[in-house]
């Protein structure tokens, strides 16, 4: 679905991104671990086209995208979430996902028909805000919402883009332990259609979801495995972990 | 729809009350309203809409009046070739300022779109074969054919109303589009709309230039209005009278830039020409500065917010 | 150290707080459990007096402060690491800790960005980096770090260890152990409630706004019913 090769980021002296091979199968959930400041973000960033790389490749499906700007990428078939919640705050629910999903059917140079027409729009932004629960919020002003509301909607934008490959920068991020299950069974629902490249804190969740981890540290994937080998790894422990959750 | 049908009634009333009343002078002022409302409700579309802080938005509105008084004195005088004439060179100045501009965000693009109008200012005034300084005087208003007199005030009123009512459908047609919402989706949150799939810049541009070409036709409007075109129409005064009217009326709200010119332009006749005021009318502005400056901190949706805002309590 | 009686605060028309009370008292740990959208940021923002109390009295070292800026507070010696991180995007690292040092609570020992550094190496490593430059993790250790620097009499941390690793967080409740041997009061607001419980010595839940329960580790420690009715556990 998603291989890197050798991609690399620097700001100014900082490498933060070190000739990183990864590779996501189709249909799995990958997860991506690491220390803070480890270029977790940035490869996210560089994967979904909101900054260049430096060096390396990304290949989708098969195809280059390492020259593609975002948009285009998004039309093939990639969308990501925000670590910190990013929603069109001022847009209703429905509103929000509308949006999303108008990105990836049709073309949006329509300046005469009224958007507010367009059923099939709106009735698949009705099944989003159904999958990710938020289907009684609909007409609510999406700043409004609370926190884990937000956190939901942040997904469902990146959903609504009908995607083949979602990558989710920390979905659990200032979660209570309800909300948190909730978005861990929405990842679980979705894994029958769409591949998941997760970044995540939450090692209940990583270690719930995901069949298969890598371990980045530094700008470099020191680790990438099998959930039990990388729990069992001396190195990601001694770097990520610690022994208090290693053990768990 | 009911708003609408009563100030498009207000509209067609006006000039008919005004002669009734024995104050056809007042006829020339309202075509002045309909013309500065077009060119603010353009700068409204990037600004309100589009979250585009446009600060040479006068720039468009000259182009467009300088195309329509440089044809007429080269003895072009029809409607049909000048003002869609006015139309394209606006347009296409925002094309190249715009896709200048819009690489640059918040300040920066205040400031760059500021110094392209100004640019495009004393280009006009160093234009000696043009007027320069002086400006350039018209040989009379576009020729419009049908039997249509436009230098009759009455034919000219309706004129620019209905130019200005097909101005507004246009605008509320592209607001409600799929363009218009990823238009605001921009405005919200620049990130994100990108992340969702949209080339930004290609829609900002987009917008940019249709409210360029917009100002471009209030500008031949404004050129036959008075028969006159200087360079004043693109200083940065100008700008900033459009974008008082816009605020007065309320950012990003449709009826916004209509009220805005109404009430802007209004008070500015009113108290400029009070005899109450004495020598003091001279300071017109002063008064103005502080309704503005309410508006501003107490009702920051505008007059057309504070209407609606009313009807939903 | 802080009292707080009969809060209520409200955003616009939708009110959050109705009629809290709280205490704390001078080199205790105290936290505030309950799930999102509860009433704990609200509270901590009327304490801090970023949002604006419509009732109730906030009382601090004997002085009433519900009436006051949120600058005047701070100087008084409440520092919180708010939600959300709020670091300045064109201060760098090392900006950021100077910026804020003084010691308002007179500690023979202070704080300083030296010590911070000690404390989290890798924005020691990054000191002259702009604080839009550093990752997530990173930022919300800038945040704690502000805190510590100004030395105050009430250390108040709102969810601070969000999009932390594992070890870090470790190093958080640490730290915070540390600190709370060394006699500073806090208020934490965090979803990791065992380690609350192993942390602090009191807590108060809250429901929709109000006080719901409140008592020692031992007690919530006893009563997993509570975790499950309150906080989704």
């Amino acid at each position: 679905m998603l291989e890197l090769r050798g991609l690399t980021k620097r700001f100014g002296g900082l490498l933060a991104v070190d000739q990183v091979d990864l590779a996501v199968k189709d249909g799995e959930i990958h997860a991506l671990i690491g220390p803070n400041g480890a270029g977790k973000t940035t490869i996210i960033a560089q994967v979904s086209g909101s900054l260049d790389a430096d060096a390396g490749e990304i290949l989708f499906r098969g195809r280059d995208l390492t020259r593609l700007p975002q948009h285009a990428r998004v039309k093939a078939g990639l969308a990501r979430s925000f670590q910190i919640t990013s929603i069109f705050r001022r847009f209703s629910v429905l509103d929000n996902l509308a949006l999303a999903v108008q990105a990836r059917s049709g073309s949006s140079l329509s300046f005469w028909r009224p958007v507010a027409g367009e059923k099939a729009l709106f009735d698949e932004a009705r099944a989003i805000a159904d999958e990710v629960g938020l289907s009684r919020r609909l007409d609510l002003v999406a700043g409004n919402l609370a926190h884990g509301e937000q956190r939901a909607l942040e997904v469902g934008l990146a959903l609504a883009t009908r995607p083949k490959l979602v990558l989710l920068d920390e979905p659990m991020a200032g979660m209570g332990p309800e909300e948190s299950q909730r978005i861990i069974a929405l990842i679980e629902r979705i894994r029958a259609r769409v591949t998941v490249l997760l970044v995540e804190h939450d090692m209940d969740a990583v270690f719930r979801l995901a069949e298969r981890i890598s371990v980045l540290v530094s700008g470099r994937v020191i680790a990438s495995g099998a959930p039990q080998e990388i729990r069992a790894n001396a190195e990601v422990r001694r770097a990520y972990l610690g022994d208090e959750l290693a053990a768990g | 729809m009911k708003k609408t049908i009563f100030v498009l009634g207000l509209a067609v009333a006006f000039p008919l009350v005004m002669n009734a009343l024995d104050q056809a002078f007042y006829i020339g002022f309202g075509a002045r309203v309909l013309i500065y409302a077009m060119a603010a409700a353009s700068l409204n579309l990037v600004l309100g809409y589009g979250g585009m802080v446009s600060f040479g938005h006068a720039a468009f509105f000259g182009a467009g009046a300088y195309v329509t008084g440089i044809l007429a004195v080269e003895g072009l005088r029809s409607a049909w070739i000048a003002w869609p004439a006015a139309v394209a060179v606006a347009a296409a100045a925002a094309l190249v300022i715009g896709a200048l501009s819009l690489r640059t965000r918040g300040v920066y693009f205040i400031m760059i779109t500021l110094a392209f109008a100004q640019m495009m200012y004393y280009v006009f005034v160093s234009l000696k074969a043009y007027g320069g300084d002086d400006g350039l005087s018209l040989p009379g208003r576009s020729t419009l054919g049908f039997g249509l007199e436009l230098g009759d005030e009455l034919t000219w009123y309706y004129v620019v109303l209905v130019l200005l009512a097909a101005v507004l459908y246009l605008l509320h047609r592209i607001v409600h589009s799929r363009f218009g919402r990823v238009i605001e989706a921009i405005r919200e949150n620049e990130t994100r709309a990108a992340a969702t799939g949209y080339p930004v810049y290609g829609y900002k541009l987009a917008c940019f230039v249709i409210s360029g070409a917009i100002a471009g036709l209030a500008g031949a409007l404004i050129a036959n209005q008075s028969s006159y075109v200087g360079p004043g129409l693109l200083h940065w005064v100008q700008s900033g009278t459009l974008m008082i009217m816009v605020i007065l009326g309320g950012v990003g709200r449709f009826w916004g830039a209509p009220i805005g010119a109404a009430v802007l332009l209004t008070l500015e006749e009113t108290l400029s020409g009070s005899e109450a005021l004495g020598q003091y009318a001279l300071h017109w502005q002063l008064p103005v500065g502080v309704v503005l400056l309410v508006i501003v901190l107490y009702a920051p949706q505008g007059i057309a917010g504070l209407i609606a805002g009313r009807r939903r309590a | 150290m802080l009292r707080v009686e009969g809060l209520e605060t409200a955003y616009g028309a939708s009110q959050v707080l109705f009629g809290l009370s709280l205490e704390i008292s001078e080199g205790e740990a105290v936290t505030l459990l309950g799930r999102n959208g509860m009433g704990k940021t609200t509270t901590v923002r009327s304490i801090m007096g970023l949002t604006r109390a419509r009732a109730g009295a906030i009382s601090f070292r004997g002085r009433r402060i519900e009436r006051e800026a949120p600058d005047r507070i701070a100087r008084a010696g409440i520092a919180l690491v708010p939600e959300g991180r709020q670091i300045f995007p064109n201060l760098s690292v090392r900006e950021h800790l100077v910026a804020f040092a003084d010691n308002r609570a007179g500690r023979k020992d202070p704080w300083t960005p030296d010590k911070v550094f000690d404390l989290f190496e890798n924005l020691g490593k990054r000191r002259d980096h702009m604080g839009n430059q550093l990752s997530g993790g990173e930022q919300q250790m800038l945040a704690i770090g502000r805190a510590l620097v100004t030395n105050p009499h009430l250390l108040i941390l709102d969810e601070a260890t969000e999009g932390l690793a594992p070890l870090v967080r470790e190093e958080i409740w640490r730290c915070l152990e540390r600190l709370r041997a060394a006699g500073q009061t806090i208020l934490v607001i965090d979803k990791y409630i065992e380690r609350l419980v192993r942390l602090a010595d009191r807590h108060t839940i809250i429901e929709r706004g109000r006080v719901a329960w409140q008592g020692g580790s031992a007690e919530l420690d006893a009563d997993r019913g509570l975790w499950h009715r309150y906080l989704g556990v």
